[in-house]
C-alpha cells in the first residue's frame, strides 16, 4: 500500500547545519512521502527530527539538498514558499495559538486573510471541523480558557482550515497531561482514516504501530532505518534502533 | 555660625518668591501648552519610523540591519542639542517653512524644526522598545502565522504585532515622559516652550531663581503622575497577563 499512492513530498539529501557548519543537525536524509501515508519519525532527543519535520514546510532553511512538494521544488529560492505552505498544515508541541484571539478568530485568520474566502463561509466550515473535534460550544473562548488537550484539538483544526494536503505534527502529545493525551491521539486517528497525508514525530510507540504506514528512526541527524511499523518494532536490523526500543517500550 | 551665610541666598523667600506669577501668567501657561504639544506631536511622529527601524533591525539582511542600526547608534550616541542644532541650522536652511502662527504663539518656522529633530531622536528609542516588544512575543507564534500561509508582514500586523503592543505602550508612554523633559533643549533655538518661558521671566524680572522653580514645578505636576499612572496600568497588564 505504501508504495501505491503518488509521492507528494520527495525530500533529497536534505542537510542542516547551524552556526556556520559547526553544528550538524542533519545529514544527507531523503524520504518519498506518498499520498495517504502517515509517516511516524521517531528517535532520541536531539536526534534531527524537528529539524527535518520543519524543513519539510521551509521553517527550516536546508543548508543542501532539495524539498519537493507536489512536484515544486520548494527549497529553491525562487518559489513563492507562502503559497505552499497553505497546503501544509502544521501542528506544534506548544499548540501556539494566538492567544490575543477568540478560537474562531484563530480558526479563520489563514483562510480570509491569505485565501481571500468569506469570513461567513470561513466560519461555516470551521464550525464543522469544531464539531468533528467535540469542541463546538468554544468557538468564543480564548485560547487561555481551554485546558492542553483542548488547545491541540483546536491547533489541528487551525491547520485543517486551510484544506491542506499533508499533515506535520512536531511532538503534539509532549506537552500535555497524561490523562490528555488521548483525545488529541484520538483526532489524529480519525485524520489518519479519513486519509490525510502526516507526517508525525513522536514518543507514542502505540501510536506508529497502530496508525504509522511507515516509521523512521533517526538518529544523529540521519534516516537510519525506513520500515512498515510490524517490522520495525519486531525486528530492528540497526543496533540503535534496537538500544532506543529498549528503552522506550 | 560660619555656615549659615552659605544658604543666605537660598531662603525660601527667593525660592518661591511667585509675585511675578499674576502679570507673566502667560508665559508658563502657553511654555505648558507648548512643551506639550511639542512633545506629543514629536513622539506620535516618530512612531512610523521607528516601527520601520525595528522591523529592518529585525530583517534578515546583513545590509539592511546595518543602515538601522548606524542610525539608531548615531541618534543615540550624540547630544540631542547638537542633533537639534544640525537639522535646524542644516536641514531647514534648505527647506523654507511658510511663517504662520497656531494657536496665537506657536511659530511653525521654529516648531517644524524642533519637531522633526526631536522624532529623529525619538525614532532612534522607540524603535528600540519596539525591537524589545516585538522579541518578548514567543516565536512560535510567527511560525504558526507562517506555517498557515501567512506572509512575514501579515504574521507582524496580525498575530505578533498585536501581542507586543501591550509591552509596548506602557514604554511608549515613558518616552513621552522623557520627552516633556528633552524638548525644554529647545528654547535654545527660542521655541516659546516652559524653559523658554521661565527664561524670559527671569530675564524680564530680575528674579533668576523663582521663576525656574516654578517650571521645575509644572514639569513635576506633569510627568510624575503621569509616570504613576503608568506604573499602575503596567502592574495591570502584567496581572492580565496571568489570568
Ligand atoms: N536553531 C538552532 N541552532 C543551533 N542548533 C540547533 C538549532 N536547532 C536545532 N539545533 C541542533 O540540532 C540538533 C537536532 O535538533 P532537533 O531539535 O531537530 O532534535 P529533535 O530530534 O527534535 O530532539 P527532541 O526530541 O529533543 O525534540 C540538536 O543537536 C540541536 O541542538
Ligand atoms: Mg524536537
Amino acid at each position: 500500500m505504501a508504495t501505491e499512492g503518488n509521492p507528494i513530498i520527495d525530500v533529497k539529501k536534505l542537510t542542516k547545519t547551524y552556526c556556520g557548519g559547526r553544528i550538524r543537525a542533519l545529514t544527507d536524509c531523503s524520504l518519498t512521502i506518498r499520498k495517504g501515508e502517515v509517516v511516524v519519525i521517531v528517535g532520541p532527543s536531539g536526534s534531527g527530527k524537528s529539524t527535518f519535520l520543519r524543513s519539510l514546510n521551509l521553517l527550516e532553511t536546508p543548508t543542501s539538498g532539495q524539498i519537493i512538494f507536489e512536484g515544486t521544488d520548494i527549497s529553491d529560492k525562487k518559489t513563492d514558499i507562502n503559497l505552499h505552505r497553505q497546503r501544509m498544515g502544521m501542528v506544534f508541541q506548544h499548540f501556539n495559538l494566538f492567544p490575543h484571539m477568540t478560537v474562531m478568530d484563530n480558526l479563520i485568520l489563514a483562510p480570509v486573510k491569505v485565501r481571500h474566502e468569506d469570513p461567513e463561509k470561513a466560519k461555516e466550515r470551521a464550525r464543522e471541523l469544531l464539531s468533528k473535534v467535540g469542541l463546538s460550544d468554544r468557538e468564543s473562548a480564548y485560547p487561555i480558557q481551554l485546558s492542553g488537550g483542548q488547545k491541540q484539538r483546536i491547533a489541528i483544526v487551525r491547520a485543517l482550515c486551510m484544506n491542506p494536503d499533508v499533515m506535520l505534527f512536531d511532538e503534539p502529545t509532549s506537552a500535555l497531561d497524561p490523562e490528555m493525551v488521548g483525545e488529541v491521539l484520538e483526532v489524529m486517528r480519525d485524520l489518519a482514516k479519513s486519509g490525510m497525508t502526516m507526517v508525525v514525530v513522536t514518543h507514542e510507540m502505540g501510536f506508529a504501530k497502530e496508525v504509522g504506514s511507515r516509521v523512521i528512526f533517526m538518529d544523529g541527524g540521519k534516516i537510519l532505518e525506513d520500515k512498515p511499523p510490524k517490522e520495525f518494532f519486531e525486528n530492528p536490523e540497526n543496533e540503535r534502533l534496537k538500544l532506543f526500543l529498549s528503552k522506550v517500550l | 555660625m560660619w555656615w549659615s551665610n552659605l544658604f543666605a541666598g537660598m531662603s525660601p523667600s527667593n525660592f518661591f518668591n511667585f509675585s511675578f506669577l499674576p502679570k507673566y501668567a502667560s508665559f508658563f501657561i502657553q511654555g505648558v501648552e507648548y512643551t506639550l504639544l511639542l512633545s506629543v506631536v514629536s513622539v506620535a511622529i516618530s512612531v512610523i519610523p521607528a516601527l520601520i527601524l525595528a522591523l529592518m533591525r529585525l530583517s534578515k539582511s546583513g545590509i539592511v540591519r546595518t543602515i538601522s542600526g548606524a542610525y539608531i547608534s548615531l541618534f543615540r550616541s550624540t547630544p540631542l542639542m547638537v542633533q537639534l542644532y544640525i537639522i535646524y541650522y542644516g536641514l531647514f536652511s534648505l527647506i523654507r517653512i511658510p511663517s504662520y502662527t497656531i494657536l496665537g504663539f506657536i511659530d511653525i518656522t521654529r516648531f517644524i524644526p524642533g519637531v522633526v529633530a526631536l522624532a529623529l531622536n525619538s525614532s532612534a528609542y522607540v524603535s528600540e522598545i519596539f525591537r524589545a516588544g516585538i522579541l518578548a512575543v514567543d516565536q512560535g507564534q510567527m511560525e504558526a502565522a507562517r506555517s498557515l500561509g501567512l506572509s512575514k508582514w501579515q504574521g507582524m500586523k496580525f498575530v505578533v504585532l498585536p501581542q507586543a503592543i501591550k509591552n509596548i505602550l506602557p514604554a511608549l508612554a515613558n518616552e513621552l515622559v522623557t520627552m516633556v523633559k528633552e524638548s525644554s533643549i529647545c528654547s535654545v533655538l527660542g521655541m516659546s516652550e516652559l524653559i523658554w518661558g521661565a527664561k524670559t521671566v527671569a530675564s524680564t524680572t530680575y528674579k533668576t531663581l523663582a521663576p525656574y522653580v516654578l517650571a521645575a514645578i509644572v514639569y513635576f505636576a506633569i510627568n510624575y503622575p503621569a509616570s504613576k499612572v503608568i506604573e499602575a496600568i503596567e502592574r495591570r497588564m502584567r496581572r492580565g497577563d496571568r489570568r
